[in-house]
C-alpha cells in the first residue's frame, strides 16, 4: 500500500519557515538560546531550522548541537535488538540558557523524556521548550506536549510517520504508511 | 550490528572483528560522556557487577570500578587477600555464594590461566576476564588497539611492535590477537629469553633488536618486566636489560622517523622507558588510560544488554 503524503517538499518549507518565525518571537536574537536536535533524525530538522534562522533571518552565533538519548532510554535490556547510540555534540554550556530541542515526530513521548534526562547531564537550563515536525497527538505514553508543532496528525499505531530530507533520502517530505499486515 | 557475538568477554582468541569494531564504536560514545559535566548514565541502574580480584591490582580495578558507576550500576569488590579463599574456600564456591546474592556480571583476575573461561561454564552470570594468569587480558588489548586508532586513524595495515617481556605477558598475546584481527602488523621484540619459542606461529615477526624494532614500526607498546612472574633469572641484570631494551631519548633520536610510544602501565621508570620518554609528546600513555574506561564501559554495556530481564 502506497504511503499519504503529508507534507511534500514546498508544504516541508513554508512549515520550517512558520516555525522558525514562531521561534524568532520568543527568541528574538537568540543571544540567551541554544538549539538542540536529538538523534538520530531530530539533528536534520535542527540542521534545516538553524540553517534559515543564520541566512533568512540573519541570527548571528547561533549555538546548536546535537543529542543521543540511547543510554538513557527506558526500553534497555527489554527489546530483542539493542540499538546502537550515534554521537553527541553540545560544544557550549547550556547552563542558564533557554534550551529547544528538537525532534522529527513526537509519539509516545519517551524520546523527549529520555532526551530531557540526557540534556541535564550537561548543565542546569533557565528553561526547556520543545519543538517537532510532526505531533502524533492521542498516542503519548508519558505527559510530554511540544511548544512548537509543524503539523499535527491523528493516527494509530499500525501506522508509522517517516520525515525525509534531501540530504539523506534526497527530496524534503512527510509520509505516513500504514504497517498492519491484515489490510485489504 | 549491535549486539556482541559473546555472552562472556573471556579473550580475544574468541571474539570476531565485527564485535571489536562494535566495541569501539560504542566507545566512542562513552568517551564523550566521561566528558561531561555529569558523568554518568543509566544504563546499568539495575544490574550489580562484583570485582573478583584473585591477584593484585590498581589501575585495572580503578578502571572496572569507574566504568561500572559510571554506567550507574551497582558494584561489589572482592579481594582475595582479606578472604574466604584463604579459608580454602574453592572458586566455584566464593563466586557462587556471591551471585546468591543477586550478582548479575562478574569481573574476575585470577592467577590461573583459564579461570574465567572455567568459570563461565559453571555459573549464569556474565564474565569479563580482567587478566588469567599469563593467557588473555582482553580489555587491555581492546583500548591499546583503541588507542592505536585514535592516534594513526585506523589499525589496518599500522605496523606495532610489543617490547618486553613477551613470555610472561597476558597484554602481549591479547594485543598479537586483537591487532591482526584488525588487520595490523605486529612485531615482538626483546631478549631470547623472554620471547616464547614458537610465537612465529601467531604470525608475528620477532626482532632482538631494538632498533631495528623500532625503525621497523609505527608504534611501540613497551612492557614492564614482570619480576614477579619470574621464576629463574632471564637477563643478568635490571641495568643490562635497559641498557639493550629500555627506550630513551637517544634511540628515539636515531631512528628515521618519529613512532607513539604506548605502555600499559604501571611503568617502571628507567628499566624498561626513561621519565624523558614517558613524559614526551611520543608517549599516549595517559589517553590509554581515559581509553580504558570508555573501553570497559562499553564492554559492561554490551554484555549487560544480553542479560535478560526479571519479568
Amino acid at each position: 500500500m502506497q504511503p499519504v503524503v503529508i507534507l511534500d517538499n514546498r508544504q516541508l518549507e513554508l512549515t520550517v519557515n512558520r516555525l522558525c518565525y514562531e521561534l524568532i518571537e520568543n527568541h528574538d536574537d537568540f543571544s540567551k538560546s541554544v538549539i538542540i536536535g536529538l538523534q538520530p533524525r531530530g539533528i536534520f530538522l535542527a540542521n534545516r531550522i538553524a540553517n534559515v534562522l543564520t541566512k533568512k533571518f540573519r541570527i548571528d552565533s547561533l549555538k546548536t548541537g546535537k543529542l543521543d538519548i540511547t543510554f538513557y532510554r527506558d526500553d534497555f535490556r527489554r527489546k530483542v535488538n539493542p540499538l546502537t547510540a550515534s554521537s553527541t555534540a553540545i560544544d557550549f554550556i547550556i547552563e542558564n540558557k533557554n534550551v529547544i530541542l528538537i525532534d522529527d515526530v513526537l509519539y509516545t513521548g519517551r524520546t523527549i523524556r529520555a532526551g530531557l534526562d540526557a540534556m541535564l547531564a550537561f548543565g542546569r537550563p533557565a528553561r526547556v521548550e520543545l519543538l517537532v515536525l510532526i505531533d502524533r497527538r492521542f498516542s503519548r505514553h508519558l505527559p510530554v506536549q511540544p511548544d512548537y508543532t509543524g503539523r499535527t496528525v491523528d493516527s494509530i499505531s499500525s501506522e508509522r510517520v517517516s520525515v525525509e530530507w534531501k540530504e539523506t533520502e534526497k527530496k524534503d517530505q512527510v509520509l505516513l504508511y500504514n504497517t498492519s499486515k491484515t489490510d485489504e | 550490528m549491535s549486539s556482541l557475538s559473546v555472552d562472556h568477554l573471556l579473550g580475544i582468541e574468541n571474539i570476531s572483528p565485527e564485535d571489536i569494531e562494535l566495541i569501539f564504536t560504542t566507545a566512542d560514545n562513552f568517551k564523550e560522556v566521561i566528558n561531561r559535566p555529569i558523568k554518568k548514565v543509566p544504563s546499568l541502574r539495575d544490574i550489580t557487577i562484583a570485582n573478583l580480584f584473585f591477584e593484585n591490582s590498581t589501575r585495572t580495578k580503578l578502571s572496572f570500578e569507574l566504568a561500572e558507576k559510571r554506567l550507574s550500576a551497582d558494584v561489589i569488590n572482592f579481594s582475595s587477600s582479606s578472604s574466604s579463599v584463604k579459608k580454602g574456600e574453592t572458586l566455584i564456591d566464593t563466586v557462587n555464594n556471591i551471585l546468591a546474592m543477586k550478582v548479575d556480571m562478574v569481573v574476575m583476575r585470577h592467577p590461573n590461566p583459564g579461570a574465567a573461561s572455567f568459570l563461565s561454564k559453571h555459573i549464569k552470570a556474565r564474565i569479563v576476564n580482567a587478566g588469567d594468569g599469563t593467557h588473555e587480558h582482553p580489555t587491555q588489548a581492546l583500548l591499546d588497539a583503541y588507542s592505536v586508532r585514535e592516534r594513526l586513524g585506523t589499525v589496518k595495515g599500522k605496523k606495532i611492535v610489543i617490547v618486553g617481556d613477551i613470555l610472561h605477558s597476558r597484554v602481549a598475546l591479547s594485543n598479537i590477537f586483537c591487532l591482526q584481527k584488525l588487520g595490523a602488523e605486529v612485531m615482538v621484540c626483546g631478549p631470547t629469553t623472554l620471547i616464547p619459542k614458537y610465537i612465529s606461529e601467531l604470525g608475528v615477526k620477532v626482532s632482538h633488536k631494538l632498533i631495528d624494532a623500532l625503525n621497523w614500526c609505527d608504534i611501540a607498546n613497551v612492557l614492564r618486566i614482570q619480576l614477579e612472574r619470574q621464576d629463574i633469572a632471564y637477563f643478568p641484570s635490571l641495568r643490562e636489560y635497559s641498557m639493550q631494551y629500555g627506550l630513551n631519548m637517544n634511540v628515539l633520536n636515531q631512528l628515521d622517523k618519529p613512532i607513539t610510544i604506548m605502555h600499559p602501565g604501571p611503568i617502571n621508570r628507567g628499566v624498561e622507558i626513561t621519565s624523558e620518554v614517558a613524559d614526551s609528546e611520543h608517549s599516549i600513555i595517559l589517553n590509554q588510560v581515559e581509553n580504558g574506561v570508555a573501553i570497559r564501559m562499553a564492554v559492561l554495556y554490551l554484555l549487560a544488554g544480553k542479560i535478560e530481564r526479571e519479568s
